[in-house]
């Protein structure tokens, strides 16, 4: 510490002597520190890359060529309706004459809304379509997801990211809506 | 009798070296951290399960977002990674729309990240500090309507010119804010579609696990 030399009269014929600071200084906490700072920067250099989901679309190529009698059962589609404040409405089968307990139905997104269905049936179209004769393996739950005008792309991404959960077989997002289906999603 | 001697231990450690291990590490993170800029157009990315990360090159990136000078229009950027392909891609822009950029300018355009200007003022852009050209809402977007749809040429020109340099597929990466409305995002999608790209990615944000 800060010490003023006093001239003590050097009477008294001692030796000088001179104080020996110790030359170590204690590291612990500047090795506490530069670890702590270790571990932030490469957390942070793997993290921060951007998480991204694949998407792939069907080629909008000419539609004409395309077959339009692919025949696909109804039992295994379910049509998911995106509506404006995070509402979705779905339906299993058509929507004039839905399969059993597959009638249009309000869900939320989340594992207690909507998930809970699919799991559902992702698994009991399984078993349909293993049973059924003339299936090829993997076949399973088709989904049809039908965003409109008002719902926002955290839907999109919402509905996509409940795909991939629920290992859903098959999905495609489609775009257009019948007479039918507009008036389901509009009402309240 | 003979005292027993505790020989006493010293339990302060020697710790220089691991000081000097830990700040070479803490050096070597520093320096290979590439530090985050500024983004002109910020947007909320929703937040997803999945794991995948982003290619780190031959990468466009499309950002869509609320513009925050007009109300309930949306405004678009555009930014392509590697220097050259930014480059070759504004050659191929300027031949296109009959404007000629300088070398300097080539070289400034070069280190932009993402910009959403109409080519015509794009070097006005070029010659502004980077601070001061990404301050959120300064740059309106890039045209993409029917009449003047500059963002399909950007992307059909970045990827001639990753396809040259690269000798590769671009990506695309959508960056959409979560509360945008699905007929924006729609919009360049089947932009990208109409040019046969039929695969991207919706860059997202990461959801906590209990999801």
């Amino acid at each position: 510490m800060a010490e003023l030399n006093t001239e003590s009269g050097g009477d008294k014929g001692g030796k000088v002597r001179s104080k020996k600071s110790n030359a170590k200084v204690d590291l612990t906490a500047m090795v506490d520190l530069a670890f702590l700072l270790i571990t932030f920067f490469m957390l942070t250099t793997s993290l921060s890359k951007p998480q991204a989901m694949n998407l792939g679309l069907p080629d909008k190529g000419d539609e004409k060529t395309d077959e339009k009698d692919i025949k696909v059962d109804q039992k295994r589609t379910m049509t998911i309706l995106l509506g404006d404040d995070n509402k979705i409405k779905w339906f299993h089968g058509l929507l004039e004459a839905p399969e059993p307990n597959g009638k249009p139905t309000d869900a939320t997104y989340g594992k207690n809304g909507i998930r809970k269905e699919l799991v559902k049936r992702v698994k009991s179209v399984a078993e349909y379509c293993a049973a059924k004769p003339g299936s090829k393996p993997g076949d399973g739950l088709i989904v049809i997801i039908k965003p409109s005008k008002k719902s926002t792309y955290r839907n999109i991404v919402d509905i996509l990211d409940e795909m991939a959960i629920t290992d859903v077989p098959t999905y495609a997002i489609v775009n257009d809506f019948t007479p039918e289906e507009k008036k389901l999603i509009e009402e309240k | 009798m003979a005292k027993i001697k505790m020989s006493k231990k010293s339990t302060s450690i020697d710790m220089t070296a691991m000081c000097d291990v830990s700040f070479l590490l803490l050096t070597f993170f520093i320096l290979t951290a590439t530090a985050k800029q500024q983004e002109p157009l910020p947007v909320d990315t929703p937040s997803s399960t999945v794991k995948t990360k982003l290619p780190e090159t031959d990468l466009a990136t499309i950002t869509i977002g609320k513009d925050v000078n007009a109300k309930d229009s949306i405004s678009i950027f555009f930014g392509v990674t590697g220097r050259d392909v930014r480059k070759r891609t504004l050659e191929l822009m300027a031949q296109k729309y009959k404007l000629s950029f300088s070398e300097k300018e080539m070289e400034q355009f070069a280190l932009i990240e993402s910009f959403g200007v109409p080519i015509q003022n794009l070097s006005q852009i070029i010659a502004m500090k980077s601070s001061d050209r990404n301050k959120p809402g300064f740059q309106p977007g890039i045209p993409a309507d029917s009449t003047d749809n500059q963002l399909k040429e950007w992307i059909y020109n970045a990827r001639i010119a990753t396809s040259e340099i690269a000798d590769k597929d671009l990506n695309f990466a959508i960056k959409g804010d979560a509360k945008q409305e699905y007929p924006a995002i729609k919009k360049v999608m089947d932009m990208l579609q109409d040019q046969k790209v039929n695969q991207f990615d919706l860059v997202t944000g990461l959801r906590g696990k209990d999801y």
